[in-house]
């Protein structure tokens, strides 16, 4: 039975070399799944290839039970898989409004709703909406990268790294932000190396060591395994 | 009779510098408008645009006589601006063409920015060659209407000063359709969606790309509005001065000058750029003697011809400027990109 997004059996990378070797990441909506791993383990790479940013040698992409394995990333989009890559990830030269109106390109109804709740989510974007999105500190910018993505109203959104560069307070509360956008039904996967944070809001968690999922489980399952607790949480 | 000499200094300066620098800076911030744009969303400096004006003007002056031969005048303003709409659609569409059989395919195989501007010689080349196949090298005026707003004699007469104040209606035309333009333009990029759409491409085309902008569609946006641009900026200049094709090539330098100074990219830059470029080669290739006799006592009046540099060297003042802005300010005036 598979999950409402779920991938199999991924193989492939960029040009000749198989970044991906066999590996799986599945969702379920109103979840958060959170993939770990050493780096060059093809984390951010298993991503993009859901998304269709890579093209794949072998592997199915399902999502609610279709096969969405031939769609382009546009219409992947189009379909309600909502993607935050790490870097470039807002329109810099852009205000803070025109970012999100932006993310809602692909929509011909009336956006002003869900722009006022990116506002609820991220109560500092309103206050900055005429703002340059380049002009902001790096947790903001997280902030609207997030807002951006949210404004297609996906069922699915996917984070690249989403803490990278930021303090541990702005990651601690764009954690909690993540929780509550989860819990809106949205499904959630998240690319990340704070390994030990990310796992403890995870449902469930994979870790990917070359390509494959070494080890599975739910957040918690994994956070006590002594053997990923050593090789991969620092003790 | 002191302060009439002040007067007639300010009126001989308005005349000859300030009057001519607005409408030139108009006309070369349009042009500038239209490199920028290319620059910004398509990313590569297109060196055909020189003759992309020229081609628009030549089919606004064929537009012109059609007209005209058919009995159809503007009055008292010039035919050219009726035939203006029809030489924007032409031109369009051979951006759209030239898109569509050349420069997509270097699009297609991600060409680096510097193939695309020999590319954009090369249509320089094709565009140049075709304008002088249909209407000849030669220098045209293709002005017809009433030719001044205000004539010097006339203007002598009413205010009794020395010096008169000649305003062609050609120069308000140009200021008028230019801040029309201008305006339209700006509304376009900041208020619409397609608008933001392009700046949004521009800003970062992957992230554009995941938000489901279409690409085509943008670029297709874009060559419509350079078209667009073209045509206006050579029509107004043309009726402004005349339409010479090797004139239009020879424009090239004090637009990209324009385009660079105020910030490649960013389109208040080109406008600003524009009137900057202007004001320098009008201002410094214009003979003061006159103004500072009206001005000094006796003793002190010039007696050479104050002039900074020669008419004939008016390019290399754009040239001088550039590299200027290039050593010291490489974004420009405006925060645009670096070349």
């Amino acid at each position: 039975m598979n999950k409402y997004f779920s991938s199999s059996n991924m193989t492939g990378g960029y040009g000749g070399v198989d970044i991906l070797n066999n590996c799986g990441i599945e969702v379920n909506q109103g979840e958060i799944s959170v993939v770990v791993g050493p780096n060059g383990a093809g984390k951010s790479t298993a991503m993009k290839a859901m998304l269709g940013m890579i093209s794949l040698k072998s592997g199915e992409i399902i999502l609610n039970g279709k096969d969405i394995s031939d769609l382009t990333p546009e219409d992947r989009v189009a379909q309600g898989i909502a993607f935050v890559p790490q870097t470039m990830n807002i329109f810099s030269e852009l205000t803070v409004k025109e970012n999100l109106e932006m993310g809602a390109f692909l929509r011909n109804d009336n956006i002003d709703k869900t722009i006022e709740d990116v506002y609820k989510l991220f109560p500092i974007l309103k206050d900055k909406k005429n703002q340059l999105a380049g002009e902001l500190s790096g947790g903001q910018r997280q902030q609207v990268a997030v807002g951006r993505a949210l404004m297609t109203k996906p069922s699915v959104l996917m984070l690249d790294e989403p803490t990278a560069g930021v303090s541990p307070i702005v990651m601690d509360e764009l954690f909690d932000r993540i929780i509550e956008i989860k819990n809106t039904g949205v499904a959630i996967i998240i690319v990340e190396q704070n390994a030990k944070q990310a796992l403890s809001i995870a449902d469930f968690g994979y870790v990917l060591v070359g390509g494959k999922n070494k080890f599975t489980g739910k957040g918690s399952e994994l956070l006590n395994n002594p053997e990923v607790r050593k090789a991969f949480l620092g003790g | 009779m002191e302060n009439f000499e002040i007067l007639n200094a300010l009126i001989l300066l308005a005349n000859f510098v300030i009057v001519p620098a607005i409408s030139y800076g108009s006309q070369l911030a349009i042009a500038a408008l239209g490199i920028t744009i290319v620059y910004a969303v398509l990313r590569f400096s297109n060196f055909a645009h020189g003759d992309l004006m020229s081609f628009g003007t030549m089919t606004a002056i064929l537009f012109t006589w059609l007209f005209q031969s058919l009995g159809i005048t503007g009055g008292v303003l010039p035919t050219a601006l009726i035939a203006l709409p029809f030489a924007i659609v032409v031109t369009a569409l051979l951006c759209l063409l030239i898109d569509k059989s050349v420069y997509r395919f270097y699009r297609k195989q991600k060409s680096h920015a510097v193939v695309f501007m020999i590319v954009s010689v090369g249509v320089m080349f094709i565009l140049n060659a075709t304008v002088r196949f249909i209407i000849g090298p030669n220098d045209r005026t293709f002005f017809d209407g009433e030719k001044f707003l205000i004539r010097a004699l006339d203007f002598k007469a009413s205010t009794g000063l020395e010096e008169g104040l000649t305003i062609k209606s050609t120069q308000l035309i140009t200021v008028i359709v230019a801040i029309i333009t201008m305006l339209l333009l700006f509304y376009f990029l900041q208020k619409t969606k397609m608008g933001k759409a392009m700046r949004a491409y521009s800003n970062n085309e992957d992230l554009a790309l995941l938000s489901g902008i279409n690409p085509d569609r943008v670029v297709m946006i874009t060559w419509i509005i350079v078209g667009a641009l073209a045509t206006i900026a050579g029509v107004l200049y043309g009726l402004d001065k005349s339409f010479k094709p090797f004139t239009y090539f020879q424009l090239l330098l004090p637009m990209f000058a324009a385009a660079i100074v105020g910030g490649i990219g960013n389109p208040i830059g080109a406008v600003v750029g524009g009137y900057i470029i202007a004001f320098s080669e009008i201002m410094l290739t214009y003979a003061y003697k006159k103004f500072f006799i009206y001005l000094l006592p006796e003793h002190l009046e010039p007696s050479g011809l104050t002039q900074f540099l020669s008419t004939d060297y008016k390019f290399a003042i754009s040239f001088i400027i550039l590299v200027i802005v290039l050593i010291i300010r490489p974004t420009g005036v405006f925060r645009g990109k670096t070349i």
